[in-house]
């Protein structure tokens, strides 16, 4: 029997405003407990919300990002329930209209293929505050820090297909945002949230019950997390049971999911227009003027280096995938390094520097103008690709600036002939077994003769002007 | 004696030095203490002698503005930063607010002399004030009678001269009907044109702050510093603020006044409607043209304010659980037993009645035959009014069906609602009423009710005034 995952997701991304989306307290991260919130936030007697507009700004620019539709006036309503975390009993969202409404956007598959995902719809939201469970034994503490901070819920059609599908999908929308400038796509501060919605079903059937899944906070755990719950699914069904609707959670250390509450365990959230608000009335102009300010999106972008700088797809849409390796990679270029060389640095050198002591490009030790000055002497014949390299590593150590590196460590290419002369004729008398067979026609041998030439010069000497001045001397 | 002045009056006793601030404080401040009316929840005679004191200082430098000094009530709805604040509830008898209200503000930016608060329906939900927390309001014409609500202790307060004008918030009446109870004027403003900041939230489409005080002239220059516009409040009006004392003094002829057929039907107490209909040919003798009118919907306005109303409450008073604030019952133990004895203890009857009902009528199921009815209806309403005022200038007609009744006497809510039928359509509408004195019935006052179009609180305050030319019910006291 084969089945079909159906998988929808539902992401949080938290906007960068710089105060909440109801208040004038600061949204920043990490701030002691509850000195970030203010009466509002504290829902005290008698306050009120007032709507702040980057809130709306960012929404509107994400919406003109996936071709949404745009309602020019949407409504915000109130979310009933009672949490410790959730200070005034209700949260505030939008319910019937949201600000953003139909949209679209193209993912690219492991295949190579596109494939395009709905977008159901985006609204605006208040964050909660955060219960902490595990502080003292009796009591659970509450920071409120994080109530009143402005999210961006995106609701996907579910139109994915596979966790491999749906990790696409979420990552192409964390590219997005962050080429957008509404959020800092930091998952481990709970910036950028996905819950999955998954289901399966026999092919051609109608959907199947689907199970929530949340508290997922990175793309290897929303992969694993969906994957094992397809997996539950697919062996409740084939055993004849019938799966449950419910919430689950994601617990990573055990890599499980957990019954969280089921649909009869459900609120009943009472939605109703917030009566503290206005619709939010969006005008042509304030559209026209979003509509200016929007960057090249990654779509754009890669088709741009693909088309422009001769990348191929694949490099295209690795460099693409992040707007702070992208903006990296075009410092590199708008400085004049060539295209194809910054692309293999970027992604070979550099990146596996980076992911191995796990530090953001936007915080490398080697800045885009140093790197830029390493590939310019690669292509300048100073040195050579393999001795930049070991330049990089030192670079990267913090012994210096590439031009230092390389004179304090005489590491500039030979490609004066007199100096490599006396080498490869040294070499030729130490091997006359091999010259002998050379010239009987085992040609390959010349890699053999590069390779001692290269090997008595620490690798300085020029690859090219070696075989010259080889094939010279050897026929 | 100083507590029989107008405020108009009382501007210039100070002005010419006929008396201080902290001697006019200080006579309301006694008067307080001696009346047994129960008024207040608190009383802040010391931040009031200080406030009286620095409007001394002031008035002394000659850099007062007009109602520097002059002393007031301040309904316990309002946030008053460093005292208590406990709309009337047991749920917020320990709740000292950490910061003030917009209102509270821009009184204090008066340097104006806060005597203290006062009582109310607990939340502002109820018509007689016997839903406080702190006891009932006595009426000062009758203690065994009502005041009124929910600004019952604001209304009862002015009214025995104890204190020269008292601040009122009216969600469906709430400012008008104890004006009308205990024989004073109340204004409550269109929707928006007082900030809501700080006051706390009952219904918030509904609610609106407004001046409680003795005459029309008062009541101008009392709106004069209440009104604006707030950015803390996405619900005030952007709009500028006339000076409302400007065209009190125009003439009454060609004015007119639209009588609803539905406001004199059946259910009026015969008394309150021939003082009424006295006031009216009042208005005729004055010039007014009367012109019947229908307000077809008003019927239909109770339903509708007691589905909407409850809604909002429902969940305005979620934010009352026992975890940062307010009253915490004893020994919780747990999450679920902390909600729900904090609210069954700190809530009473009546609050808990209206959250209920909030929340049934917001289920899912219930949502479209409750609250979106009731909002339709509150459309069709509004619509009534904005016929009519293609054809008339203001409405008049009764406040309540009768005048005060007596303590404990309704026990039944419904008909406590019922009461509510001339006050409820001006809410839901968002429109300008007023209440003034025009007579009395068994030796109890009578208001007339004054409804005008958005933002006529210039025509209602000048037709009020001129009514008080020519007639002295407002001069009418309980006391010496």
């Amino acid at each position: 029997m084969t089945w079909e995952t159906v998988i929808g997701l539902e992401i949080h991304s938290q906007l960068k405003t710089k105060s909440k989306i109801f208040s004038g307290a600061s949204t920043a991260f990490g701030a002691k407990a509850n000195t970030q919130a203010c009466a509002v936030d504290l829902g005290y007697p008698g306050v009120l919300p007032v709507l702040n507009q980057e809130a709306i700004k960012m929404a509107l620019k994400f919406g003109l990002s996936v071709n949404a539709t745009i309602n020019q006036n949407s409504i915000f309503a109130r979310k009933n329930y009672f949490y410790p975390d959730l200070p005034k009993g209700y949260q505030i969202s939008q319910f019937e209209i949201p600000i953003v409404g139909n949209g679209v956007i193209d993912i690219t598959l492991e295949n190579g293929e596109n494939k395009r995902v709905g977008i159901t719809r985006a609204h605006l939201e208040e964050d909660a505050g955060k219960s902490i469970h595990d502080m003292y034994d009796e009591y659970t503490a509450i920071d409120l820090n994080r109530a009143g901070t402005p999210l961006l819920e995106i609701v996907s059609e579910p139109d994915m297909r596979s966790a491999k599908e749906a990790v696409a999908y979420a990552k192409k929308i964390h590219a997005l945002v962050q080429y957008i400038e509404i959020c800092d796509g930091n998952m481990q501060e709970g910036s950028f949230r996905c819950d999955a919605n998954v289901s399966v079903r026999k092919y051609g059937d109608e959907l199947g019950t689907r199970a929530e899944l949340k508290n997922i906070n990175s793309f290897k755990f929303l992969e694993k997390a969906i994957n094992l719950e397809v997996e539950r699914q697919i062996d409740i069904l084939e055993e004849g049971g019938s799966v449950v609707q419910e919430t689950r959670l994601y617990d990573s250390v055990n890599n499980e999911t957990r019954s969280m509450r089921s649909k009869e365990e459900a609120n009943d959230y009472r939605y109703f227009p917030d009566p503290d608000l206005l619709p939010v009335a969006v005008s042509d102009e304030l559209l026209l003027e979003i509509k200016k300010s929007l960057p090249e999106l990654p779509t754009e972008k890669k088709l741009r280096f693909t088309d422009k700088l001769g990348l191929s797809a694949y490099d295209a849409e690795i460099l693409t995938s992040q707007k702070k390796v992208a903006d990296y990679f075009e410092a590199l270029i708008n400085k004049g390094a060539d295209a194809k060389l910054s692309a293999n640095w970027v992604m070979g050198e550099l990146s596996a520097a980076l992911n191995k002591n796990q530090v953001e490009i936007n915080n490398s030790p080697i800045p885009s103008d140093e790197l830029f000055v390493l590939i310019s002497r690669i292509t300048d014949n100073t040195i050579s690709g393999k001795i930049a390299k070991d330049v990089f590593k030192l670079m990267w150590e913090g012994n210096g600036s590439v031009d230092d590196i390389i004179e304090k460590q005489g590491l500039k290419q030979l490609t004066d002939s007199s100096a490599l002369e006396p080498i490869i004729d040294d070499i030729i008398s130490n091997n006359l077994d091999q010259v002998k067979q050379f010239k009987d026609g085992n040609s390959k041998l010349l890699g053999f003769f590069v390779g001692q030439v290269m090997k008595a010069t620490q690798g300085k000497a020029n690859p090219k002007q070696v075989n010259q001045l080889l094939n010279e001397k050897l026929s | 004696m100083m507590h029989n002045l107008t405020i108009a009056e009382q501007i210039k006793g100070l002005k010419n030095r006929e008396f201080s601030s902290l001697e006019l404080t200080q006579h309301y401040l006694n008067r307080i203490d001696d009346s047994k009316l129960n008024a207040f929840i608190s009383v802040t005679s010391e931040q009031a002698i200080t406030q009286a004191k620095m409007a001394d200082s002031i008035l002394a430098k000659g850099n007062a503005s007009s109602l520097t000094g002059i002393p007031y009530a301040h309904k316990d709805i309002f946030c008053t930063k460093g005292i208590k604040t406990s709309a009337g509830s047991k749920m917020l008898d320990s709740f000292i607010s950490p910061y003030d209200a917009t209102l509270t503000e821009k009184l204090n930016y008066q340097n104006m002399v806060m005597l203290g608060k006062t009582n109310m329906d607990e939340f502002a939900m109820g018509s007689s004030n016997e839903n406080s927390y702190y006891g009932p309001v006595k009426n000062p014409w009758d203690t065994k009678k009502v005041p009124g609500g929910s600004s019952g202790g604001s209304a009862a307060a002015v009214a025995s001269r104890i204190s020269p004008f008292a601040t009122g918030t009216d969600t469906g009446g709430s400012i008008r009907q104890p004006a009308s109870l205990c024989g004073i004027t109340g204004l409550k403003p269109t929707y928006g044109r007082i900030s809501r900041y700080g006051m706390i939230a009952y219904a918030s489409s509904l609610d609106q702050a407004g001046p409680m005080t003795r005459t029309a002239e008062d009541s101008a220059i009392i709106l004069n510093v209440m009104a604006g516009f707030d950015t803390k409040d996405s619900t005030s009006a952007n709009k500028s603020v006339p000076d409302y004392t400007q065209n009190l003094s125009k003439s009454m002829k060609g004015l007119k006044i639209g009588l609803p057929k539905e406001y004199f039907s059946e259910g009026l107490d015969k008394g309150v409607e021939k003082v009424v209909m006295k006031a009216i040919s009042d208005y005729e003798t004055m010039g007014a043209e009367v012109i019947e009118v229908s307000l077809p919907n008003s019927i239909h306005a109770i339903p509708a304010y007691y589905i909407v109303a409850p809604c909002e409450c429902s969940s305005n008073l979620s934010r009352f659980d026992g975890v940062r604030y307010g009253y915490r019952c004893d020994d919780p133990k747990d999450l679920n037993d902390l909600y729900l004895r904090s609210r069954s203890e700190g809530f009473g009857d009546e609050v808990k009645r209206r959250i209920m009902i909030g929340a049934y009528a917001l289920s899912a199921g219930y949502y479209d035959a409750y609250y979106l009815k009731a909002q339709k209806v509150r459309k069709l309403v509004s619509e009534d009014f904005k016929k009519v005022f293609k054809e008339v200038d203001v409405v008049m007609g009764p406040v309540s069906p009768s005048a005060a009744f007596d303590l404990g006497s309704v026990k039944d809510p419904v008909s406590m609602y019922l009461a509510d039928i001339y006050t409820l359509s001006v809410n839901l509408a968002g429109l300008p009423g007023m209440s003034i004195p025009a007579g009395f019935s068994d030796n109890l006052p009578v208001g007339l009710q004054l409804i005008g179009n958005h933002w006529s609180e210039e025509l209602l305050l000048n037709a009020a005034h001129q009514f008080q030319l020519k007639t002295d019910w407002h001069n009418s006291s309980p006391v010496d």
